[in-house]
């Protein structure tokens, strides 16, 4: 394949902000860098509920839960709870697995369901989930229940400590920074994943039951695996997103894998353009970055005006959030970068 | 050769008889026509086929095969390809890719051949775009090939059914009303693609409420009325036949 000049200086260009923003963004604070990197979580997560929802068109409204698998998989097995403290590059695969392995327990009996009776169901399964973390400290104390399990191990790797503060070639490096780095190096992956797998004959295979069920099966595409598969990848990249939470939060409780979590992760597929690999990633900056420069600003703002809090700056935030998302319902239906028909240059092309 | 052989199939919809033991067989190479009034059960026995129904008694064999109460994508499997009559593409895919995803059943790439592109996968990609072009050509629309499925005109979106059902390498191609809708010379052109396929060595069965078109391709004609076998045989016969007659122009009306 060859590639013109622009693309490669195009490529360049985005390389070298995307390593670079890091260190810009510690200037402002690290609680910065933190953001971003959440944001990139979001992705990860965004990207993994697009197989579901956008590729395959199951909407799936417990998605947390399986970011909740791969949180706690990470948690149980490298922190003071049990006293185990195994590699992360052994526990990230271990979460990622159990992680479809829930997929294909919500999958297999939903099989039959579509839309908005499937989107009740997911939506319990996610319920039912965080409810048993709460509750699986008694007889047997697994989850910690609603305390949470504390003292996570960060990634370490032979003494290269993630959470810890280092300089290196002259430049600082602090524990968020290098997570940065290391979620930079996961999300290309991932995206570059989903892109293949979208262009490929599974992918295909998604988007034909979710356009229409009947033809892709008389078409001869086996509609019960390619579901199940759908669910699967889409719960593995959850529960590699949620080690990766652990580690880096050091402490996680039931509280982080909430309802509202799984609503904002499909609201970032959704307000992005379904389908659309770019368009999720878009969807996912923006509502993981926009509440937080509300937050930076209408605080100050109020002061300003008001010399006062007037309004809880809370619920501006969701006040504003809310109406940024019926606007672009409206004007958007599809999304802010709808997925476009794939157009294929065919040889000897008739005109 | 007998390529299917349908016996005493039987559906009910609660009190309704939809399919009342039809028996028949089409032979390897044929044109065979499935005709009757509306509602006299032709989409269902199609249906019950091709495994979206399961029937409640009877059996189908097919090349040899029992084929009853397989799931569609098994039915498929085993070489019967359909369309419908009233059309279900992947409205939202350009049409290029609604006869790529017809060659899922006779490719093998799956979630690591996709994610690494191998040789191997890339090749197999290679050769199934480039058979879903061939047969877009085949039916007469790779100047479309861009354009999403849902936006083409009505009988294109028919050749488009036809291309992605013969993309799954058929032996039984089934045609359910493949030219309702069309004007005299879209009509023309469907005989003509029928009649090729054909010739290419595939075995059609036709549901056809023109009925001057199934006389002119069909080399014989099942009858259905209510349900029933009323019928069987070529199509001058078969025209003929007085309870054929009777349930067309009949005393009480079909509809
Ligand atoms: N899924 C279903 N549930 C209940 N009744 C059905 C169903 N499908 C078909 N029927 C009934 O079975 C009978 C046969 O219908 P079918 O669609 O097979 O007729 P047809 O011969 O294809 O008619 P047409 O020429 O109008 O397409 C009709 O009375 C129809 O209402
Ligand atoms: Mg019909």
């Amino acid at each position: 394949m060859k590639f013109p000049a622009k693309v490669w200086i195009g490529t360049a260009l985005v390389a070298a902000t995307l390593i670079a923003l890091p260190f810009a963004l510690a200037y402002a604070g690290t609680a910065w860098v933190r953001i971003a990197n959440f944001a990139i979580l979001y992705i990860l997560l965004a990207l993994g509920l697009n197989i579901v929802v956008g590729f395959a068109g199951l909407l799936d409204l417990g998605y947390i839960a399986f970011y909740a698998v791969g949180a706690y998989a990470y948690a149980l097995l490298a922190s003071p709870h049990f006293d185990l403290h195994l590699p992360f590059w052994v526990i990230l695969p271990i979460g990622a697995a159990l992680a479809a392995f829930f997929g294909l327990l919500l999958g297999a009996p939903t099989l039959k369901l579509r839309g908005d009776y499937l989107a009740i169901v997911t939506l319990g399964f996610g319920e039912i989930v965080r409810i048993f973390l709460n509750n699986l400290s008694r007889p047997v104390n697994i989850t910690n229940g609603p305390q949470g399990v504390a003292g996570i191990d960060p990634f370490r790797i032979d003494g290269f400590d993630f959470a810890q503060y280092q300089t290196l070639l002259g430049l600082q490096f602090s524990g968020p920074i290098k997570y940065y780095y290391l979620l930079l190096a996961v999300v290309i992956a991932v995206i570059v994943i989903n892109l293949r797998l979208q262009n490929s004959r599974i992918g295909r295979a998604w988007e034909a039951i979710r356009e229409d069920e009947i033809a892709a099966s008389a078409m001869g595409i086996n509609t019960r695996n390619v579901k199940l598969l759908a669910f699967a990848m889409g719960a593995s990249f959850g529960g590699l997103a949620g080690g990766m939470f652990s580690a880096m939060q050091a402490f996680i409780s039931p509280e982080s894998f909430v309802l509202v979590e799984s609503i904002m992760v499909v609201s970032m597929v959704v307000l992005g353009g379904m389908g659309n690999v770019w368009g999720v990633i878009l969807g996912a900056l923006l509502l993981s970055f926009v509440p937080e420069i509300l937050r930076w600003t209408v605080e100050p703002l109020q002061d300003a005006l008001f010399g006062r809090q007037l309004i809880d700056p809370e619920v501006i935030r969701m006040l504003i959030f809310g109406l940024a998302l019926v606007l672009v319902m409206l004007f958007r239906p599809a999304g802010l970068l709808p997925s476009a028909v794939r157009k294929r240059e065919l040889m000897g092309q008739a005109a | 050769m007998t390529l299917l052989q349908a016996d005493r199939v039987t559906k009910r919809f609660g009190g309704l008889q939809a399919l009342s033991e039809v028996s028949f067989s089409i032979r390897g190479g044929e044109i065979f026509g499935l005709i009757g009034p509306n509602g006299a059960g032709k989409t269902t026995l199609f249906n019950v086929l091709t495994g979206l129904y399961a029937p409640d008694a009877g059996a189908f064999l097919f090349d040899g095969r029992d084929l009853t109460g397989l799931k569609p994508h098994q039915v498929a499997a085993a070489g019967i390809a359909r369309t419908f009559q009233n059309i279900r593409l992947f409205a939202n895919l350009s049409a290029l890719e609604n006869v790529m995803i017809g060659r899922h059943l006779r490719s093998h790439a799956g979630v690591v051949g996709a994610v690494l592109r191998d040789r191997k996968t890339v090749q197999e990609e290679e050769q199934i775009e480039t058979r879903a072009a061939e047969l877009l050509d085949y039916v007469g629309i790779r100047g479309r090939a861009n354009d999403p499925a849902g936006s083409l005109p009505y009988g294109d979106q028919r050749r488009l059914e036809i291309a992605r059902a013969l993309a799954t390498e058929p032996k039984l191609l089934a045609l359910d009303e493949p030219a309702a809708g069309m004007n005299a010379a879209e009509s023309l052109a469907l005989r003509k693609l029928i009649q090729a396929v054909r010739s290419n060595g595939v075995t059609v069965l036709l549901i056809e409420h023109d009925v001057r078109l199934v006389m002119k391709v069909c080399d014989r004609v099942l009858v259905l009325d209510y349900g029933e076998k009323i019928a069987e045989g070529p199509p001058a016969q078969v025209q003929r036949d007085p309870k054929v007659i009777e349930a067309y122009l009949g005393t009480q009306s079909a509809a």
